[in-house]
């Protein structure tokens, strides 16, 4: 019982700190938006993009609501060496519950900052001349919650690994870029040269993206099955590695 | 006599480093005990360890007769902890963090509004206990910290550098409020400091450290006895006179002369100036001043460590 309002607390928190940055959730949202509206109509002007009615702008649209996600995810994660640079990480580590608990907790809050942002782009699905039915709205936000755990777990591991956020532009270009750009979420993974497409298929997002777009545009590379299973593993495997590093990292925190 | 804290001979060593030697620490019940020293004297590992945060590697120890590696939950459960670093967070309000860390510490959610108000009470936050923490002062931010350490009731609160940084004002109003904690609480406070005044006004007990090991536990009092000498000054006139015959006194250990001035080294003082006043009134001297001068622990920590706390 304890350790289930050790999780609850510290979701409450994540979720207070989520709020409480307006001009952080108008971001998250806007520039997703810029992405579909001036990338996606202006490459997909200069593209001949048959593969999918509704053109360019519909295929990269779950990819966009991969990447709000990607985003979100990653940056909360990380967000726990600011905590630790501000100190508030050590109130929460000496609490009598027990690490597994405050990683899931966090990893939990995590997604549900995503999922609110991404039920705000799948309302938005008009924009690129797509209509949203209940059954695909519910199976994407299923997705997002899965992959964003996934992505919030990543963040923590980098985290346990980072002292400052001096690490901060390093982990955007080594980290959060590439699995943007390698998910597939602008182009098509099919017909790669081989060492694209080897690295297209070691990141975790390309399955999501995938999901995402089976579930919105009827279109997938891999069947909704696989894919749900390879970012569940990927969610399970992440959140446990960084429960591990939490409870095994000692710290003089003090 | 009750210890609450104990530890035989414990050690923590980074790499090749040993940050604390082999200490041995007893921590008296509803006492304010302090542990004394400068920046690097290992205070901090200490009493991390004693928090469960860091775990020993050789000696064993027990808060509240938990041991602290063994039972770290329940040691975890029975203490309050203010680090010697802010560990609050700018956009949650006062009444939030003292939320957070009940729900965290399992105070049943029947009487946490309770507990919150009395808190907040002590603290005196007043009106500001619902606004974010980044619109606090200092002194405000520090007392937030302990009273959320104070929010489950534990036995024993662990304050690390209490007042670090604070101005003259605060840390006296900081002092008065751990004072009034211990008493009215009951909670044993075990701080660390290296402000000589605070160990000297604040603590029942201090413990002098330096270089990862205690060298010297008593009250400061004692611990300033033990130096011996008090200097009392006496302004009376035929001082010449006067010099003699106190070199006669056997309370006496030594005596200076210094023009209309006689400069006594006594131990406990106190009691000796009216005995001194009275030896100048029978024998009719008249006295113009007297001015008694105990030693500091700053000479106590200069006597047992051979340097001043400032120059670690």
């Amino acid at each position: 019982m304890a350790e289930i309002e050790g999780i609850y607390t510290i979701w409450l928190r994540e979720m207070k700190r989520f709020f409480r940055y307006r001009s952080r959730i108008v971001t998250s949202i806007v520039t997703p938006l810029l992405w579909l509206i001036i990338f996606g109509t202006g490459l997909g002007a200069a593209v001949r993009f048959g593969g999918v009615p509704g053109g360019y702008k519909a295929f990269i649209y779950p990819g966009i609501i991969g990447q709000t996600v990607l985003f979100t995810s990653i940056f909360s994660g990380v967000s726990v060496i600011i905590d630790r640079q501000y100190g508030f990480l050590k109130e929460i580590l000496v609490a009598p519950i027990s690490r597994e608990s405050m990683v899931v907790g966090k990893a939990l809050g995590i997604s549900t900052a995503s999922m609110i942002q991404a039920a705000i782009l799948l309302a938005l699905s008009f924009i690129v001349g797509i209509t949203m039915s209940p059954q695909c709205f519910i199976v994407s936000m299923v997705i997002a919650l899965i992959i964003s755990m996934g992505l919030g777990g990543l963040g923590l591991v980098i985290a346990a690994f980072t002292d400052s956020m001096e690490g901060f532009n390093l982990i955007m270009s080594f980290i959060v870029l590439p699995i943007f750009l390698l998910s597939g979420a602008l182009f098509p993974i099919t017909g790669l040269p081989a060492w694209l497409q080897g690295a297209v298929y070691i990141n975790p997002l390309t399955y999501a993206v995938d999901a995402l777009r089976f579930t919105i545009l009827r279109e997938s590379v891999l069947p909704l099955g696989v894919n749900m299973v390879v970012i569940t593993i990927f969610a399970v495997v992440t959140v446990l590695i960084a429960a591990f590093l939490f409870n095994r990292k000692e710290q003089n925190i003090m | 006599m009750d210890y609450i804290i104990e530890t035989e001979d414990i050690r923590k060593r980074y790499d090749d480093f040993l940050a604390v030697k082999g200490v041995n620490l007893k921590v008296p019940e509803e006492s304010i005990y302090g542990v004394l020293g400068p920046n690097g004297a290992g205070k901090t590992t200490l009493i991390s360890m004693l928090c469960t945060i860091l775990r020993p590697t050789g000696g064993r120890g027990t808060v509240n007769g938990y041991d602290i590696v063994k039972d770290a939950r329940k040691v975890r459960e029975s203490i309050g902890i203010v680090f010697q670093s802010r560990a609050l967070d700018d956009i949650l309000t006062g009444r939030e963090h003292l939320e957070m860390h009940a729900a965290l510490y399992g105070v049943p959610r029947d009487i946490r509004d309770k507990r919150i108000e009395e808190v907040l009470d002590l603290i005196a936050l007043g009106d500001k206990a619902d606004e974010y923490v980044k619109t606090y002062s200092g002194g405000m931010k520090r007392r937030l910290e302990i009273g959320r350490g104070l929010i489950h009731h534990p036995r024993v609160l662990f304050l690390d550098e209490p007042t670090l940084g604070l101005d003259p004002q605060t840390r006296e109003s900081i002092w008065r409020y751990i004072e009034k904690l211990n008493r009215e609480e009951d909670v044993t406070v075990l701080l660390t400091t290296h402000y000589m005044e605070e160990a000297d006004k604040l603590c029942d007990e201090v413990a002098i450290m330096s270089h990862g090991e205690i060298i010297k536990a008593d009250s400061p009092g004692n611990l300033k006895r033990e130096l011996g000498a008090d200097t009392i000054t006496v302004r009376v006139d035929r001082a010449p006179d006067f010099y003699e015959l106190l070199q006669r006194q056997d309370y006496v250990k030594e005596a200076y002369l210094m023009d209309d001035e006689v400069k006594i080294l006594v131990e406990r003082g106190e009691n000796l100036v009216p005995e001194i006043v009275n030896l100048a009134a029978r024998n009719s001297y008249y006295v113009r001043a007297v001015e008694l001068e105990h030693p500091t622990l700053e000479d106590v920590f200069i006597k047992y460590t051979g340097r001043g706390i400032t120059e670690a």
